[in-house]
Parts: C-alpha cells; sequence; structure tokens
C-alpha cells in the first residue's frame, strides 16, 4: 500500500488541471496536529479478556439498548464472530490459536479515531471528533446516506435498517455523557478481570508499553490503536500477532482526512481554471468560424470584383471599338466630303457650261 | 487566522469551508471580468 | 403534429403500454414497503454492506450514462463542432432526466429523504467527497433544467423566457462541464477513503481520473445508443437534418469514444504500475479485471476503430452498447463486486429483486419521460418558429 498512490499530486497531474497546487496546501499543511491532549481512551488488555460478555452486557444497560435474543450470560453467541449491530455497539469474539488449544477472546467497538473516517466522511457533520476523545453522532442532522459505514475502516458504524423514516447510524459514544459527569465508561465499569483500563491516552500508551517491556514474553510488541488509520482512543494489547484476533493489520497509519485530501484540494483547481480553458477553446473556435466567414466573403468579394472589372474590360473595350468605328466613319465621311468637294470643284471647272451640276448630284444619291 | 486546530479534520473542515465560497465567488467574478474583456468585441474595429 | 400521431400512437404501442404498466405497479409495490417497512424490507443491505444496487447503478451508472449531456453540449457550443448541434437536445433531454431520476432513486435509499437538502443549506460537511457530489449533482441538475427549458418553452410557446433563456446556452455549458469534471471524478473519489475495503486493482489514486475519462466515452457511447433506438422507435418525430445529421455524430463520438478508451486504457495500466499491483493480475480477480478492460475496453474500442473506418453503422451501435456494459461493469465492480473482497463470501452482498425491481422502475421510468417528451417537444426535430 505505497503512500504515493494517494498521492494528490500524482491524480492532479494525470488529471491534467495543473501542477500550480502542488502546495503542501492539499494534503497535510506545515503544521503537525496533535490531537486533543487531554482526551480519555481505553485500553483493552485482550491477554486478559475471558469472554464473559459482561461489557456487554453493561453497555446494553447504559444505552438503553433493545434486550437481546440470548441473554448474555449464553456464551454460545461466541462459537459465530459477530460484528457490532444496531442492537450492540459493542461484542466480543472468540478466536482460537492455530493449535487449536488456546483460546483468545477480544472487544470490538468503535475505536474513536484520532482522525476518524466516519467524521471525514460525512457531508452533514453528524459525525464530530470531541475534546473528551469520543466520536459523537447526532441523529437531528443525519441524512442516512451511510456514507460513514463506507469509511469506516473498522467496520463499525450500524444503520437501522428496519427504520421506515427515521433510521439512525448506531454505535459506541464513548459514554461521553458518563464520562463528563466523572463515571466510568459502561463496559469498563462492567469488566471483572481489568481487562479494560480508562484513563487519559498518553498515559494508557505509557502503561501499555510499560506492559510490553515488563513482560516481552506474554505481549507483541505492538499497542495496536497507536498509529492504526492515524491512530484511536481505543488501544489493544494481544499476545498474538492481531490479525490472528480478528483486527486488520493492513490498514497502514495514514488517517482518511489525508487519503480524500488530493481529491478535495483539485476540486478548486479544477473550478478555477477550467472557465478559462473552456472559453479559450470557445473564443479559438469562435474566431475561426469568424475566419472562415471573412475568407468566404473575401472569396465572393473577389470574384464579384473580378466580374465587375470584366465587364467593365469589355465595355471599354466595345466603347474603344465603337469611338474607333466611329472615327473611321467620320474621317471617311470627311473625306468622302472633301473628295467630293475636290471633284465637283474639277467638275464645275470643266462642265459648268454643260450643266455637270446635275451630274454630280446624281451621283451623290 | 489564530484558531488551533487540534485535527487534520478540524483544520480541513475551516480550509475547505472557506474554499468553497472563495470558489463560489470566483466563479461569479470571472463571469463578470469575461463581460468585461469582451464587451467591445462586438464594436468594428474597422468603423 | 403530436396530436395527430398520438392515438395512432397508443394503438401501435400497446406491448410497451402494458410492460410498463406492469412496471410501475411493481414499482410502487416497493416504494410503500420501502417507506413503511425500511431499507430492511426490501433490500439486502446490512451493516458491512450499506451501498447496494441503488447507489452501484442508480447513481453511479446514472450519472455516468447521463455524461452525453455535457460532452455533447461542449462539443457544439464550446469546440465548436457544428454538426452535433442537432444531437445536443436528446442529450440534454436524458441528462436531465437521468440526473433528476437519480435524486429521485436517492430518495429511496437515504434514511431520511427530506433532509437530502441537509449538505448544501443546514450544515456543509465540506470534508466529504460526498459533499461534494451533492453539490455539484443539486447545482448541474439546475443548469440541466436550464439547458432543456428551451425545448419545453418552445412547446408551450413561451417566445420572451425562451429568448432569454437562449442567451445564456454559453454560460450554461461551461458551467455544466465544471460541475460535471468536479462530480463525476468525485463519485470516483468517493471510494478513496476506504483503500482496505476495495481491491488493489481497483483502488487507485487515480480513481477520480478514471470515473471522469470513463464518463465522458459512456457519455458518447449512450449517446449513439440512443440514436439508434430513436431511429428505431421515434423515427416518425425525426426531421430530415436531425436523420442527416445523426449519422455523422454517431461516427464523430465513435472516434473520439475509441482513442479516448485506448487512452484509457493506457492510464489504467499506469495505475497499476504507480501501485505496483501487478502481482494481483495473476489471480481470479486479476482475471475479472482484465475481463473488464480488455472485453468492455479494449474490444469496444477496436471495435469502434473498424466500425468508423469501415463507415459500419451497425457494428457502431453494437460497440457503442458494448461500451456501455462496459461502463456498467466497472461501476459495479468499484461499487459491489470488488468492494468488501476481504469478506467471506456469506457476508457479501447480493441484491434482492426488489431492489432490481425498483431500479427497472427507475429506468424504465426515464424511458416512458424521454419518449414523452421527445414526441411533444421539439427534441428530435427543429420547431419551425425558432430554426
Ligand atoms: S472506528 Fe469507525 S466509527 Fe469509530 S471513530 Fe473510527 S471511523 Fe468512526
Ligand atoms: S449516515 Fe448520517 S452520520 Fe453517516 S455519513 Fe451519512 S449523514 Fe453522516
Ligand atoms: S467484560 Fe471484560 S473480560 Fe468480560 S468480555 Fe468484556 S472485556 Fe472481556
Amino acid at each position: 500500500m505505497s503512500i504515493s498512490r494517494r498521492n494528490f499530486l500524482s491524480w492532479m497531474g494525470a488529471g491534467g488541471a495543473c501542477a500550480l497546487s502542488a502546495t503542501r496546501s492539499g494534503a497535510s499543511p506545515v503544521q503537525e496536529f496533535p490531537g486533543y491532549a487531554e482526551s480519555y481512551a481505553v485500553l483493552h488488555d485482550s491477554t486478559k479478556c475471558i469472554g464473559c460478555r459482561s461489557c456487554e452486557q453493561a453497555c446494553n444497560q447504559v444505552n438503553a439498548l433493545p434486550k437481546p435474543e440470548k441473554p448474555f450470560d449464553d456464551l454460545s453467541v461466541l462459537a459465530e464472530k459477530r460484528r457490532t449491530s444496531a442492537g450492540a455497539y459493542t461484542v466480543v469474539n472468540r478466536f482460537f490459536d492455530a493449535s487449536g488449544q488456546t483460546v483468545r477472546y477480544v472487544k470490538t467497538q468503535c475505536n474513536h479515531c484520532l482522525e476518524p473516517a466516519c467524521v471525514s466522511a460525512c457531508f452533514v457533520k453528524a459525525l464530530q471528533k470531541d475534546p473528551s476523545g469520543a466520536v459523537r453522532y447526532d441523529a437531528s442532522l443525519c441524512v442516512g446516506c451511510r456514507y460513514c459505514m463506507i469509511a469506516c475502516p473498522f467496520e463499525i458504524p450500524a444503520y437501522e435498517y428496519d427504520e421506515p423514516l427515521t433510521p439512525r447510524v448506531m454505535k459506541c459514544t464513548l459514554c461521553r455523557p458518563r464520562i463528563i459527569e466523572g463515571k466510568l465508561p459502561g463496559c469498563v465499569q462492567g469488566c471483572p478481570t481489568r481487562a479494560l483500563s480508562f484513563g487519559k491516552r498518553q498515559e494508557l500508551i505509557a502503561k501499555a508499553r510499560q506492559r510490553i517491556w515488563e513482560h516481552p514474553d506474554h505481549y507483541q510488541d505492538h499497542i495496536y490503536g497507536e498509529q492504526e488509520m492515524g491512530g484511536t482512543n481505543w488501544l489493544y494489547l494481544s499476545a498474538v500477532p492481531f490479525s490472528r484476533i480478528g483486527m486488520r493489520e493492513d490498514l497502514g497509519t495514514t488517517s482518511a482526512p489525508e487519503l480524500t485530501s488530493g481529491a478535495l484540494a483539485a476540486v478548486p483547481m479544477v473550478a478555477g481554471l477550467w472557465p478559462v480553458l473552456l472559453a479559450g477553446l470557445y473564443a479559438i473556435s469562435r474566431r475561426k468560424d469568424a475566419l472562415a466567414r471573412s475568407e468566404q466573403k473575401n472569396a465572393v468579394a473577389e470574384t464579384v470584383n473580378r466580374a465587375q472589372e470584366e465587364t467593365e474590360a469589355k465595355l471599354a473595350a466595345l466603347r474603344e471599338k465603337m469611338t474607333r468605328e466611329k472615327e473611321a466613319a467620320i474621317s471617311y465621311e470627311v473625306k468622302k466630303a472633301l473628295d467630293e468637294a475636290a471633284k465637283q470643284a474639277e467638275a464645275g471647272e470643266e462642265a459648268e457650261p454643260d450643266g455637270s451640276g446635275t451630274k454630280s448630284s446624281k451621283e451623290d444619291t | 487566522m489564530q484558531t488551533m486546530f487540534h485535527t487534520l479534520h478540524a483544520f480541513m473542515l475551516h480550509t475547505k469551508s472557506i474554499t468553497y465560497l472563495l470558489v463560489g465567488g470566483l466563479l461569479i467574478g470571472f463571469l463578470l471580468f469575461w463581460f468585461f474583456l469582451t464587451g467591445r468585441d462586438d464594436e468594428d474595429p474597422q468603423a | 403534429m403530436a396530436g395527430g400521431h398520438f392515438s395512432r400512437g397508443t394503438f401501435q404501442w400497446r406491448p410497451f403500454h402494458v410492460i410498463v404498466g406492469l412496471i410501475f405497479l411493481a414499482g410502487l409495490i416497493v416504494t410503500v414497503l420501502r417507506f413503511t417497512g425500511g431499507l430492511g424490507t426490501v433490500t439486502n443491505l446490512d451493516d458491512n454492506n450499506p451501498w447496494g444496487l441503488w447507489i452501484g447503478f442508480d447513481l453511479l451508472c446514472g450519472v455516468a450514462l447521463a455524461a452525453g449531456g455535457y460532452v455533447t453540449s461542449a462539443a457544439c457550443y464550446i469546440f465548436g463542432l457544428k454538426r452535433y448541434h442537432t444531437a445536443v437536445r436528446p442529450a440534454i433531454l436524458t441528462a436531465f432526466l437521468g440526473y433528476a431520476l437519480v435524486v429521485l432513486a436517492l430518495h429511496y435509499d437515504v434514511g431520511r429523504f427530506w433532509r437530502l437538502p441537509y449538505p448544501i443549506f443546514v450544515s456543509q460537511g465540506t470534508t466529504s467527497v460526498l459533499f461534494e457530489v451533492g453539490l455539484c449533482v443539486f447545482l448541474y441538475l439546475t443548469v440541466l433544467f436550464l439547458e432543456f427549458s428551451p425545448a419545453a418553452l418552445e412547446w408551450l410557446g413561451w417566445k420572451k423566457v425562451r429568448a432569454l433563456v437562449v442567451k445564456l446556452t454559453l454560460v450554461l455549458t461551461i458551467f455544466g462541464v465544471i460541475l460535471s469534471t468536479l462530480h463525476q471524478s468525485s463519485l470516483g473519489a468517493l471510494y478513496l477513503i476506504a483503500p482496505s475495503k476495495l481491491h488493489p486493482l481497483w483502488y487507485s489514486g487515480y480513481l477520480p481520473v478514471y470515473f471522469f475519462v470513463s464518463s465522458i466515452f459512456a457519455g458518447m457511447s449512450m449517446v449513439i445508443f440512443e440514436s439508434s433506438l430513436s431511429h428505431r422507435f421515434l423515427h416518425r418525430k425525426m426531421d430530415e437534418r436531425h436523420i442527416r445529421e445523426s449519422h455523422d455524430v454517431a461516427f464523430g463520438f465513435g472516434k473520439a469514444a475509441s482513442f479516448l478508451m485506448i487512452s484509457y486504457l493506457g492510464i489504467k495500466l499506469v495505475g497499476l504500475a504507480m501501485d505496483n499491483t501487478w502481482q494481483y493480475l495473476a489471480s481470479s480477480w486479476g482475471g475479472w479485471f482484465l475481463l473488464e478492460l480488455i472485453g468492455f475496453v479494449a474490444l469496444p474500442a477496436f471495435l469502434f476503430a473498424v466500425a468508423v473506418r469501415d463507415r459500419n453503422l451497425k457494428l457502431l451501435r453494437f460497440s457503442a452498447v458494448l461500451s456501455v456494459l462496459g461502463l456498467i461493469l466497472n461501476r459495479f465492480n468499484i461499487s459491489l463486486i470488488a468492494f468488501n473482497w476481504h469478506l467471506p463470501a456469506a457476508e457479501r452482498y447480493f441484491p434482492s429483486w426488489m431492489e432490481i425491481v425498483l431500479s427497472i422502475f427507475i429506468v424504465t421510468l426515464g424511458v416512458a419521460a424521454y419518449r414523452f417528451a421527445c414526441i411533444r417537444m421539439p427534441i428530435l426535430y427543429d420547431h419551425p418558429d425558432y430554426s
């Protein structure tokens, strides 16, 4: 699970928007976010858990959840792996070692992540991380889209599928109302073996580390929840690798907001640059149209011009020809007239006595 | 802006909310500017 | 024009009406059950599988297949490809109906449908990708409504309002493209938050890009597919210009889609390389992944190319159907099949018959509304008063 594939740059680049947005503002900024230092947490030492289901019962009572089908002292339900549901905020599961001999139990509930995926995913802020450490749910805002359920890597939130109009998302509240009053969460109070300890997260991490330090053979050298998905307010210790007690070890340490920050950071870049790009394309296509149109106009105009010129030229030629013909005719007439006159003058001289004037006038007609 | 952000989520909620408003404003601004920019395009430069 | 055809149409379409009637009845029954008994009564959803067919098909496929609207209007009004003009209205109509039905389907799927406006108007969870999707779908539905309205206004004869809306065409188109880019990609980004649940072959930081690019060629294929349906069933409503130009449009989109699909194939491979997930190709999931890519992307891309080269309309339409199916397969893989792949078979989701019935009901509603509009409004022909 490489970081690179969640990298915002990578998809921005491919998105073709531009590399300008490759600033820190995309994912995590320069600041580190310390989380709520004083937040409460619970440490679940699964090596101490005996699978008695007292925590389930206590949870059921303090949250006034519906009575389950089988009573809490019926341990036959452990035969099947269960998950949290609308009626049970917490469940205990049983696992066997590879040998099939040793039994392990582990309790599951909302881990109250430091950077919760469900909170990041909720589009109406119905889920909120509280300074107490609890991830709170506000049913008066919830739309019931169930994206929080898609997002939660621990598969915790459940939904009231049988409510036709007012279904709620159901999950552990860390007993926030109780811890504000200074009481312990229901399950912690109900646990007979001190498999659950309540306290400040920092202190519990120290405590868990100390246990590992003191009993290195007894514990895995790993506090589950210290880093998983950015860290959680529920912490776990185990004698066997966590994957053997049904907990995913492949979640990585990247928190949920970091996973989506890249895509979210691309949004304003698209909105900021697309208009310019599109308007530019539009302008280009329009300009091309305009060019094509004016070219066409020019072409037409040219043809018209040429035609006009041609006609004019023809006309001019015609006119010239006509003038030339006229001139020719005139000069011919003039010449003829002159000749005539000359002849007449000659004839007049010769035949004046015998009336040659009639002769000449006869010729004329 | 001296708000203290304890979580990345709180930070993102703050910054993204402002960004969304900003982008909305920008889009309207772009539109107006485009009209300003092209306002005289239809006047014939040769005329 | 419409009146004269209608009585004859009723007779001609009797089987259509019977089937539609039956589907509507079944849809009504499921509706009543959903709003009296809750999602639990009608769906196979559970706490591990909170999103089923109504999200995987109605939302994801619905939105992607309605992408023809922005693709066509962008081609015509922004890129200035005039020959796509006759394809704009049918595509916008499909998109508008598509989105309207997506929103309708969401009313069934979410818990409290009357709170659907909450993310925009009451409490803005801006860190959520779903917020982005919601905002864009809301805005885009408005844009589509405006883009579509000239046809309805011509039908109603409201010339002044129409003239006003038509002036907005370019702004609406650009806005539509921005919004589509954002929410088409964000639908993919929805799954970025769950790397532990989606199979590594499908999970990628590029998911938003994949969704966006595939929506473009799916939208084009859908336009081709629809125009072939219109030719078949609504031919009498098409004027000469539409009939003449629709083949050009089909081949143009076929060509564009083909090239885009090849590029999509390329960036899908880049995704594998970036995350170094090649080794999964050898598993059965890999086989399924390759089937999606080769059978439903590479093959239609190639067939599109052949169809365009030979100007083979039949093959073109076949490729369009194949590519639409490919998109549906891809969205199903991401939302249903490769999602929760780590769970044991018994905990996997398969839709109930009532979920399927409702999805069919929604699609039928869309087809009926499309037909209603095409018969009455100037969609497939130019209104004589405005051309
Ligand atoms: S475990 Fe799941 S439900 Fe609980 S805070 Fe974390 S993401 Fe949210
Ligand atoms: S189901 Fe409710 S709490 Fe969960 S993401 Fe949707 S609106 Fe938020
Ligand atoms: S009450 Fe304590 S010991 Fe009993 S199941 Fe719960 S965590 Fe384990």
